[in-house]
């Protein structure tokens, strides 16, 4: 909404501005703002000591692996599976749609739970026996992939679904009718019309995965080096008194997360602003 | 005949589109499907486009066989209402749309988008993306791209019914003469029958799924099969047992021969014309008059003004009669 | 008609099964489909079996078992508190965000949104910083039953915030405007008009946050210090039955949050079809 919609301002808008302010900073922001300045409560010493031991290093690589693979993987399923929602009918569609969801509700520690039960090595349902093709999963990167995709799997769904309802088909349609294959309007005209949806689906994406703590402790058996990820040597080192390495691994996650916010938030911007100026033409 | 459809069927659930329809639409004219929102018009060309399905029967396009062909084969342009321009893409890429999937040279694309945007006046906005221009502009944009395929057929569904009635106004009369230039065989979809009689070489009317009448424009004016093309195509009052225009009643203010006595209850000036609505005896609808200024000066009409009506020689008349009858048509003589 | 043929009028094609996907869509169906199976329903199916694998009696002793069933209580108790709490706040919340403006009003769109992208462990220690033993407030929550509050709040916040603003922004203004020249107050208007359009966006949005508050594990790790009988919660239960190898306790007690978690989505699935008729 470009034009003012503003409530004619009495005491009440004060007030209840005031309220959710106060709110606002004293749940989120203060807290926030805290970590930074312990961070750099003594310089910039408890970053460079961060990137100085190696444990450390792994432990933020292992993160990025498994947030960019579970992103990807995520990506692809998701424009995938909002195209067939949207565009497509097919038995089970409601019930699909309603599933979609379930990650988001789940507690992380049960998604490992499951994960574990079936993937497990030693009596999961499917873990024996893919573990003799040679393939670990629990305890090894493979399950910290999957927990993570897991827990990050429906939000790339969310944000282009709504995006290719609104969207409609007339495009496509035009596209067909001069004589594009399924295939070629998907890619020069459908993924180009949702491109901005899908870049915030894999922001967050990103954002979600990187931050995996419940579901990846489960599964991932926290080895030194080799599958702990940053933010269970969040943990790890908060719990062996070492507050202040705890809170600059804290703060590199959680700058992250906030550039994640910010890049959603302009991109969201200039979408609204962009809008705004097609309907008024 | 460029486009014939035969036996055509079409359902929604239980709801009937298309029932039977048998259609032949000779090379090189503009037809218009004019009828009612909702008549089965628009599904009709979508069947054509094979943007839609058929249930049953045949479509073929200069004498290809399309009905089981999909949209991409069937080398038709297709305009749509709301233009389904896409907006990511430039003016000349848009046009360049249809050519580039059908991998032409470059510089053949090149020449060809350039040649369409000036036969649109569209060549100033090349570079210009869809969102910047105007309802109109965006049209021919849309005419541009299906013309770019070099379609045997150009198909239009309501392409003017976004726009405001100036610009639709000027952009039928250009439709009308890029028509007469590039005399590709055309068929656009329209609720409007002044829009179909104005730009149309034949006019099918459709309405409930069936076709009411097929005919040059005054054909189906002069000559209408049924009291609803007649309805359809121009106002229409009752005098007596007739259905007929109201520019076709002749009125007298002294006593004429089989003409039907009535009281002018009220004389509204609309523009030109004056409206005269007069009550007749055992008529529960009062009849409707239409004529110029000057001849209801003439007649100095006014409310409480007794008349005589009759019907004008030659006028165009159905006999009134229920609804569900189709009733017959016959001229009226004297 | 027997039942067997069943026929619908009208359906003119007899369209087997009732789809409309081409050769291309249906493999990508089918691909998806394994994957989502793979990762997602076939793991959650194994804690429902696992859990009832050992019977009825089995499963009922692990969640009533006397510490469990406590964090069971703590834990529904504080979700059903704080999605209370995040009605009220979270639609004051979005009505700041739509009707308001104020210079800085962009930063709280920002700040609401860093509860969700935070990663949950660094929400925790974000918590601890201010509500510590070492708060700059004095205010010391930690290891407090409160602190199981506080980390709802936290995790939970965007929840009603971003399912109401867009409904907000949606509404007629002029109905308002209507209402007001019909002579009804603000507050009037507010519950009367304004509230009733809200309604269904609110409670997906309150769903959501239950159902993200009874599973909530991260957060509390370091804030809560999870003693038992008074700041542990379900998850952490489920946790230390795994770390104990007792699989029966903690599928168990993971069925009973899965299920909570189905309750939520089905909840979900009716009221975003009503936003969506109302929108």
């Amino acid at each position: 909404m470009a034009e003012t919609r503003r409530a004619a301002a009495g005491p009440a808008t004060y007030l209840l501005r005031v309220f959710v302010i106060a709110y606002l900073v004293l749940l989120v922001a203060w807290p926030v703002v805290l970590v930074g300045t312990n961070t750099f409560a003594n310089g910039t010493q408890a970053l460079t000591d961060v990137f100085a031991d190696p444990d450390m290093v792994a432990a933020l690589r292992l993160s990025a692996i498994a947030a960019v693979v579970a992103t990807v993987i995520n990506t692809v399923f998701g424009v995938t599976i909002s195209m067939l929602l949207v565009r497509k009918q097919f038995p089970g569609k409601r019930v699909l749609s309603a599933l979609i969801d379930l990650p988001l509700s789940v507690s992380p520690i049960v998604v490992g739970l499951a994960l574990m039960l079936v993937y497990g090595g030693r009596n999961g349902w499917f873990g024996p026996t893919v573990e003799d093709w040679g393939l670990q999963v629990v305890f090894a990167t493979p399950g910290i992939v999957l927990a993570t995709a897991f827990v990050s799997l429906p939000l790339v769904i969310r944000e282009v679904v709504p995006v290719l309802h609104e969207l409609g088909t007339e495009q496509e349609q035009a596209a067909q009718s001069l004589g594009a294959s399924g295939w070629q309007t998907f890619w020069r005209i459908t993924l180009p019309s949702i491109k901005w949806a899908v870049i915030y689906g894999v922001v967050l994406t990103l954002a979600r995965s990187l931050g995996e703590f419940g579901a990846v402790k489960v599964v991932s058996g926290n080895v030194l080096g080799e599958t702990r990820t940053a933010t269970l040597a969040v943990e790890e080192r908060y719990l062996n008194f070492d507050q202040e390495g705890a809170y600059a691994v804290a703060f590199l996650l959680a700058s992250v997360s906030v550039l994640a916010i910010l890049v959603v938030f302009v991109l969201r911007a200039r979408g609204t602003r962009h809008r705004a100026f097609e309907r008024q033409s | 005949m460029s486009i014939d459809v035969s036996g055509v069927n079409k359902r929604y659930g239980d709801f009937v589109a298309l029932q039977d329809i048998n259609l032949s639409l000779p090379t090189g004219q503009l037809t218009a499907l004019l009828g009612p929102s909702g008549g089965g018009k628009t599904t009709l060309l979508r069947i054509i486009a094979g943007l839609e399905t058929a249930d049953s029967g045949s479509v073929v396009i200069e004498g290809v066989e399309a009905t089981r062909l999909p949209v991409q084969k069937r080398n038709v342009g297709f305009v749509f209402q709301h233009y389904a321009a896409f907006k990511h893409l430039s003016v000349a890429r848009n046009v360049a749309f249809g050519l580039e999937i059908r991998k032409k040279p470059k510089a053949e694309i090149r020449a060809k988008v350039d040649e369409l945007l000036q036969l649109v006046h569209l060549d100033a906005f090349a570079d210009r993306l869809p969102s910047q221009l105007s309802g109109g502009q965006r049209q021919r944009m849309a005419l541009a791209r299906a013309l770019a395929i070099e379609p045997s057929v150009l198909l239009l569904d309501e392409p003017f019914g976004a726009l405001d009635a100036k610009v639709r106004k000027e952009l039928r009369d250009w439709l009308r003469r890029l028509h007469d230039e590039v005399h590709v065989t055309t068929v656009f979809v329209t609720h409007d029958q002044e829009e179909a009689l104005e730009v149309a070489d034949e006019i099918v009317v459709v309405n409930e799924g069936r076709v009411e009448q097929v005919g040059s424009p005054d054909q189906l004016y002069d000559e209408p099969a049924n009291d609803f093309v007649m309805g359809f195509l121009g106002e229409v009052t009752t005098l007596g047992d007739l259905r007929l225009r109201p520019h076709d009643i002749e009125v007298t203010t002294s006593p004429a021969p089989a003409a039907t006595q009535g009281t002018v209850t009220r004389a509204l000036r609309v523009g030109f014309e004056v409206r005269v609505t007069v009550s007749v005896p055992d008529q529960d609808v009062p009849v409707t008059v239409v004529m110029t200024r000057t001849h209801a000066r003439a007649l100095r009409l006014e409310a409480g003004s007794a008349v005589w009506l009759v019907a004008a020689e030659g006028a165009t008349a159905v006999t009134s009669s229920r609804p569900s009858a189709r009733p017959s048509v016959e001229p009226v003589a004297g | 008609m027997t039942v067997a043929l069943e026929a619908r009028p009208g359906r003119s094609r007899p369209s087997l099964v009732g789809h409309n996907l081409t050769m291309a869509s249906g493999i990508g169906l089918g691909v998806s489909m394994l994957w989502f199976s793979l990762l997602v329903l076939i793991p959650l199916a194994a804690v429902m079996v696992t859990a009832s694998s050992g019977g009825w009696a089995e499963f009922w002793r692990s969640i009533t078992n006397d510490q469990t069933a406590a964090a069971i209580r703590l834990t529904v108790t504080a979700a059903a508190v704080v999605t209370l709490a995040n009605i009220v706040t979270g639609t004051a919340i979005a009505w700041v965000l739509v009707r308001d403006r104020f210079p800085g009003k962009g930063l709280l769109e920002l700040v609401i949104d860093i509860p969700f992208a935070l990663p949950t462990i660094v929400a925790g220690l974000v918590l601890l910083s201010l509500y510590g033993n070492d708060s700059p407030l004095g205010l010391h929550l930690a290891n407090t039953e409160w602190s199981i509050y506080l980390a709802f709040l936290f995790v939970t916040l965007p929840f009603v915030v971003r399912m109401v603003q867009p409904v907000l922004e949606e509404l007629d203004l002029e109905v308002e405007e209507a209402a007001a020249s019909l002579g009804a107050s603000r507050a009037t208007i507010f519950r009367r008009v304004v509230l009733p359009s809200l309604a269904p966006a609110i409670a997906a949005g309150a769903a959501l946050s239950f159902a993200r508050a009874v599973g909530e594990y991260g957060s509390l790790v370091l804030l809560s210090g999870n003693l038992p009988f008074e700041s542990e919660v379900t998850s952490v239960r489920i946790l230390s039955a795994i770390e104990n190898d007792n699989q029966a306790a903690a599928t168990s007690i993971a069925a009973v949050l899965l299920v909570i978690s189905l309750l939520v989505i089905v909840a979900l699935d009716v009221l975003q079809r009503r936003v969506a008729r109302r929108g």
